[in-house]
């Protein structure tokens, strides 16, 4: 936002400002591209996928695939399974023993080996981590936050979750077991949140959009932080 | 590998988390090696990540179990409740009776 202002404030010319047309009036300050040098990781990334088409082991195509998998991905889809169970106690009851299978009822294709829903209750809040990489179920909730792929949330979320949770703005009182689930093989996990009180007359839509991302990973409560 | 999975264990089960030192990928996290706990979930079985992750597929499947460990268990000096918890998958050759 400063950047576009400072823009704007550079130059009188009385046509309407908008972003990417060609400006043939000199001077005009020029921002530099920030993607002309690959970083490390990225000449890795570019040398490995290169190797990889180049020996057989993955198509170009399925990467792209893969990378479209992720793009549909959307915490939304995740808010929506937790407003359903929230209105249905049938369909909860289906997510708690099956995630996988009772997404697919909302037609939401979850492409990971398994997906489990862990409940919180008055008793017991539920905290998501991977501490080796950053597993998350990408194919139903899209890339997950910078915050949650950091070394610092890895190592400390299983080492402090309270003071963590304090960070995020969640205090509990030692009456409610903190539980940290390490996701670090081959499950993926869903937090389904406790629904909020005074939200009885509220739709599935209303419901869904009190759920924001972090809230299905623990780090948030339904309608606090939204 | 066939006689540790029929040995499976049982929701409840008391384990040991062992630390085998294996160098390469391997998904048991250090912090959890050598520590007790209990199996809170059967997971199925899947893949051996420690040969998949070298282009070894399709071999057999292996149990993996949720184990749920008293976070005092873990970190001594926990600063928070005793009760708190966490729950990791470990694969079932990094379990003994415990």
């Amino acid at each position: 936002m400063t950047d576009h202002s400072e823009h704007e404030h550079d130059h009188d010319h009385d046509h309407d400002h908008d972003h990417g047309h060609d400006h043939a009036h000199a001077p005009h300050p020029v921002r530099e591209d920030h993607d002309l040098e690959l970083s490390y990781g990225e000449a890795k990334f570019l040398a490995l996928k290169g190797l990889l088409i180049e020996k057989g082991v993955v198509t170009a195509d399925e990467i792209r695939r893969r990378l479209e998998i992720n793009d549909r991905g959307t915490p939304h889809q995740g808010a929506r399974m937790v407003a359903r169970a929230w209105l249905d106690p049938a369909f909860k009851a289906r997510m708690l023993e099956n995630a996988k299978a009772a997404a697919r009822e909302l037609s939401i294709d979850v492409t990971e080996a398994e997906l489990m829903a862990i409940e919180n209750t008055p008793a017991c809040h539920n905290l998501i981590v991977c501490t080796l990489c950053s597993c998350y179920p990408r194919s139903l909730l899209g890339e997950p936050p910078a915050w949650y792929v950091s070394k610092a949330y890895r190592s400390r979320a299983v080492r402090e979750p309270r003071k963590v949770l304090r960070e995020f703005g969640l205090t509990f009182p030692d009456s409610v077991e903190v539980r940290v689930h390490d996701s670090n093989a081959d499950l993926r996990y869903i937090v389904l949140p406790m629904r909020p009180e005074g939200t009885e007359a509220l739709g599935e839509a209303e419901l869904a959009a009190l759920v924001s991302r972090d809230c299905l990973v623990g780090a948030a409560l339904p309608g606090l932080t939204t | 590998m066939s006689d540790d999975a029929a040995q499976a264990y049982a929701l409840g089960d008391r384990v040991r988390i062992v630390d085998l030192a294996k160098p390469g990928h391997v998904r048991t996290p250090i912090y959890a090696r050598g520590k007790i706990g209990v199996i809170d979930h059967c997971c199925g079985s899947f893949e051996n990540p420690e040969n998949r992750a070298y282009g070894r597929v399709g071999r057999e499947r292996i149990p993996l179990y949720r184990v749920r460990l008293r976070q005092r268990e873990l970190w001594p000096d926990y600063d928070g409740a005793a009760e708190d918890t966490l729950v990791l998958e470990v694969y079932h050759h990094w379990l003994r009776p415990a």
